[in-house]
């Protein structure tokens, strides 16, 4: 509550609020609801919970995707059984990880200055509309005195956040829009207050009331949508709980990772995720390390090779012995080239403090001349200063305020409505301007297993082979066990042997059938099956595209989009994704700094590059591209390396997505257009001395509306 | 003029409950949830507010 305390009435008792607010359920469960959508949902989630016994409250947030449950002594999967029951998906969030987004206090807080601006502007507006129809004297001066009472203290505290923004990019000697913007709104107040007290007829309080109004307005739209993007990302952070088994004196327990020290020994069933690097010291398996190389062909490791933090265990258990936790896995050391990465990438200057930049000094400017130039035409000073503040009031960048966060609310919430969580402020805008598409291949383009074709196969030889495969621990069969139709049962064979580098052998109702490299079984490629002296049979096995994959690397080419696949797996498989796509741009091999040299030459070369990767070793290049994308599916680091995360499966929705950050840039600038436009009109009237405070009201609200409305049509 | 003197407390009374009803909502967390809210009202059950 902490940000609402500047509200003195609510600091009077938070404890008796929370105790008012018997709906909220604090610490309690959350679990993820990633399906829910309407309100048949919403009472059926919460109905199925109510009904475990010992649940005492459940309370469904449809924003959030997410339920709170009140239920101290009920294990949680109970609570995860309930609601699968009922018919949704639904996984355990970590309560610290996700805390932090349940209470938005930046949020309340905006909203609270909003509604203090909101009823303040609302009530001087009432009595500005007396003065402006008439009255004079007495009732003109009582009007004026109330309007300062309210509007001094509104403004002391809805504008702080103005004053703060301002005041820290003074601080640096730089300016941004805030600086106009707070000058306005001071010099506003201060020259009304001064007309008030010597009893004058132009006070402006209303100007700037609404000023704040509509500028806050701005600032909430903004941070609800970041809001709503961040706290789903963070949602994605807290899936991945990090747990490890650790092995002591036989017995094995539950540990964090952070407890983990060099020599542990810890358990890896198959399935899950190297949390540290280690060393082998039992069982054998096969990993996949397509996250950190890229490579979509399983290693296969036995006792004393290197297994490295972010390899998931395909197949067998195993038993490694911690060699580096933390800050020196080789995930954690990938993080400097990332950071490296990043810096280049942080001199963007976002669209709205561009046209601060011109637009901040040219107004102070022209108020300067006009100060000067009514003083040189034999003016008094204050007459000269009262007409110089009013310019500074009519070109108050009210509309520019607006002008970017309307137009990237509208478009962030459709982006988000199709899956696409945009993290960062500018990353849509970097979005619209880019030119290349660098793509990765394993976990980006496919979905980093294979498939096997078995339509030309009969259901006996399917058989054989899946018996054959599966008697091999080479990661080919392994891969094959995974890709073949799980129908299909495997026949007994006798006398299986395993002859390294080349296949496996068995027999089968007394035929020798082989399954293998190419030229030891009989075929001209590998692998292939044979079966007694019958002809071999090549297996042909592909890499899944991942859905949507092939008509979006089409339409980007339509669109002329350079469109690149730059692979850190062999040249053999990326050629033959790359082929499939119709992609002649390829790259096979490449190490991460490869990657980002890539990325660094075409910059030179004067393209944006829009960096689409999942792996660890994509991160730097996510990091240092333009903009870039990366799948839920892929590492943590990856994704908070990247500026947009895609939460659907299918990449189809990526064009649409580009497509919407350049309209959403060209509404910017139709903003910033009608914003100029409305200030060529007003600056002249402003300079020659006739602006009233009736003309302010009208030009300030009209312009608002015009670019509030002019943002809606991305939808 | 002398309506001066009840009607402009009477504007900014009217005005002040009108926040203090807005401060009200924000600090029983009716903002948090709007989607939900939205939807809550075709449940049968659910018809009590909340808190």
């Amino acid at each position: 509550m902490s940000a609402v305390s500047a509200c003195p009435a609510c600091t009077a008792a938070p404890l008796a609020e929370r105790a008012a607010s018997g709906a909220m359920i604090e610490g309690g469960t959350i679990l993820s609801l990633p399906t829910i959508h309407c309100a048949a949902c919403i009472g059926a989630v919460e109905r199925a919970l109510m009904a475990v016994p010992g649940v005492e409250g459940a309370r469904v947030n449809l924003s959030r995707k997410r339920v709170t449950i009140a239920a101290p002594r009920v294990p949680v999967e109970d609570l995860i059984a309930a609601v699968e029951g009922a018919g949704f998906e639904t996984t355990e969030l970590d309560q610290t990880l996700v805390a932090a987004s349940d209470t938005d206090e930046v949020g309340r807080a905006i909203l609270l200055r909003l509604a203090v601006a909101g009823f303040a502007m609302m009530n001087v507006m009432l009595f500005s509309v007396a003065v402006w129809s008439g009255a004079t004297e007495a009732t003109r001066n009582l009007f004026h005195w109330i309007s300062a009472g309210i509007a001094v203290p509104t403004l002391m505290f809805s504008a702080q956040i103005f004053f703060t923004s301002a005041w820290s990019a003074i601080r640096v000697w730089r300016l941004n829009m805030d600086v106009p913007i707070s000058l306005a709104i001071i010099l506003a107040a201060a020259l009304s207050v001064f007309e008030t007290a010597i009893g004058g007829h132009e006070v402006y309080f209303d100007a700037a009331l609404s000023l704040t109004f509509f500028l806050l307005t701005g600032r909430y739209l903004d941070h609800r949508t970041r809001q709503a993007a961040r706290s789903a990302a963070q949602e994605l952070s807290a899936l991945e709980t990090p747990r490890a088994t650790r092995i002591l004196d036989g017995a094995r327990e539950s540990v964090r990772v952070q407890e983990l020290v060099p020599g542990d020994m810890i358990a890896l069933s198959a399935g899950m995720r190297a949390p540290v690097d280690g060393i082998v010291a039992s069982g054998r398996s096969t990993m996949d390390r397509s996250l950190l190389t890229g490579e979509s062909r399983a290693v296969s490791v036995v006792l004393g090779d290197v297994v490295a933090a972010g390899e998931v265990n395909l197949s067998g258990a195993l038993t490694l012995e911690v060699t580096a936790v933390g800050e020196d896995t080789t995930l954690r050391r990938m993080a400097a080239l990332v950071e490296a990465a990043e810096g280049a990438r942080n001199s963007y200057t976002a669209l709205a403090d561009r046209a601060a930049q011109i637009y901040a000094p040219a107004v102070h400017l022209l108020a300067l001349a006009t100060f000067i130039g009514w003083i040189l035409v034999g003016s008094d000073i204050a007459p000269a200063l009262n007409i110089a503040i009013s310019v500074l009031i009519i070109t108050c960048p009210c509309a520019l305020g607006l002008a970017v966060p309307a137009v990237m609310t509208a478009a962030t919430g459709r982006l988000f409505r199709r899956g696409f969580l945009v993290k960062n402020g500018t990353a849509l805008e970097r979005l619209a301007e880019v030119d290349t598409v660098i793509f990765d291949k394993t976990g980006t383009l496919t979905e980093g297993h294979a498939s096997l074709s078995v339509a030309e196969m009969t259901p006996e030889a399917l058989s054989v082979l899946a018996a054959l495969a599966r008697a091999s621990d080479h990661p080919v069969a392994r891969m094959m066990v995974a890709a073949l139709p799980p129908a299909i049962a495997p026949v007994d064979l006798g006398d299986v042997t395993e002859h390294p580098g080349l296949g496996v052998e068995a027999t089968w109702r007394g035929q020798t059938v082989r399954l293998g490299r190419g030229s030891w079984v009989g075929a001209a490629r590998s692998p292939a099956l044979a079966i007694g002296e019958g002809p071999a049979i090549p297996l042909a096995i592909a890499e899944t595209l991942r859905e949507g994959a092939a008509e979006t690397v089409r339409e980007l080419q339509a669109l002329r989009y350079g469109v690149r696949l730059i692979s850190g797996d062999e040249p053999e498989a990326v050629e033959a994704v790359a082929t499939r796509l119709g992609l002649t741009d390829w790259q096979a091999q490449a190490r991460p700094d490869e990657k980002v040299r890539v990325i660094e030459a075409l910059e030179e070369a004067g393209h944006r590059v829009l960096m689409v990767g999942d792996g660890l070793n994509d991160t730097a290049a996510l990091a240092r591209a333009y903009a870039s994308i990366s799948p839920a599916s892929a590492l943590d680091a990856s994704r908070t390396a990247s500026d947009i995360v895609l939460l659907s499966r299918s990449l189809s929705e990526l064009v649409d997505a580009v497509r919407t950050a350049k309209a959403a840039r060209r509404r910017v600038i139709e903003n910033f257009g009608i914003a100029a436009g409305y200030n060529c009109i007003a600056i002249p009237i402003a300079v020659l001395g006739f602006a009233s405070p009736l003309g302010a009201a009208i030009a300030m609200s009209t312009s608002s509306i015009t670019v509030l409305l002019n943002a809606l049509r991305v939808r | 003029m002398n309506v001066l003197l009840i009607l402009v407390p009477v504007s900014l009374v009217l005005a002040s409950l009108g926040l203090l009803a807005f401060l009200w909502s924000l600090k029983h967390r009716q903002y948090e949830d709007l989607e939900g809210d939205a939807a809550r009202i075709l449940l049968e059950e659910d018809d009590t507010p909340r808190s």
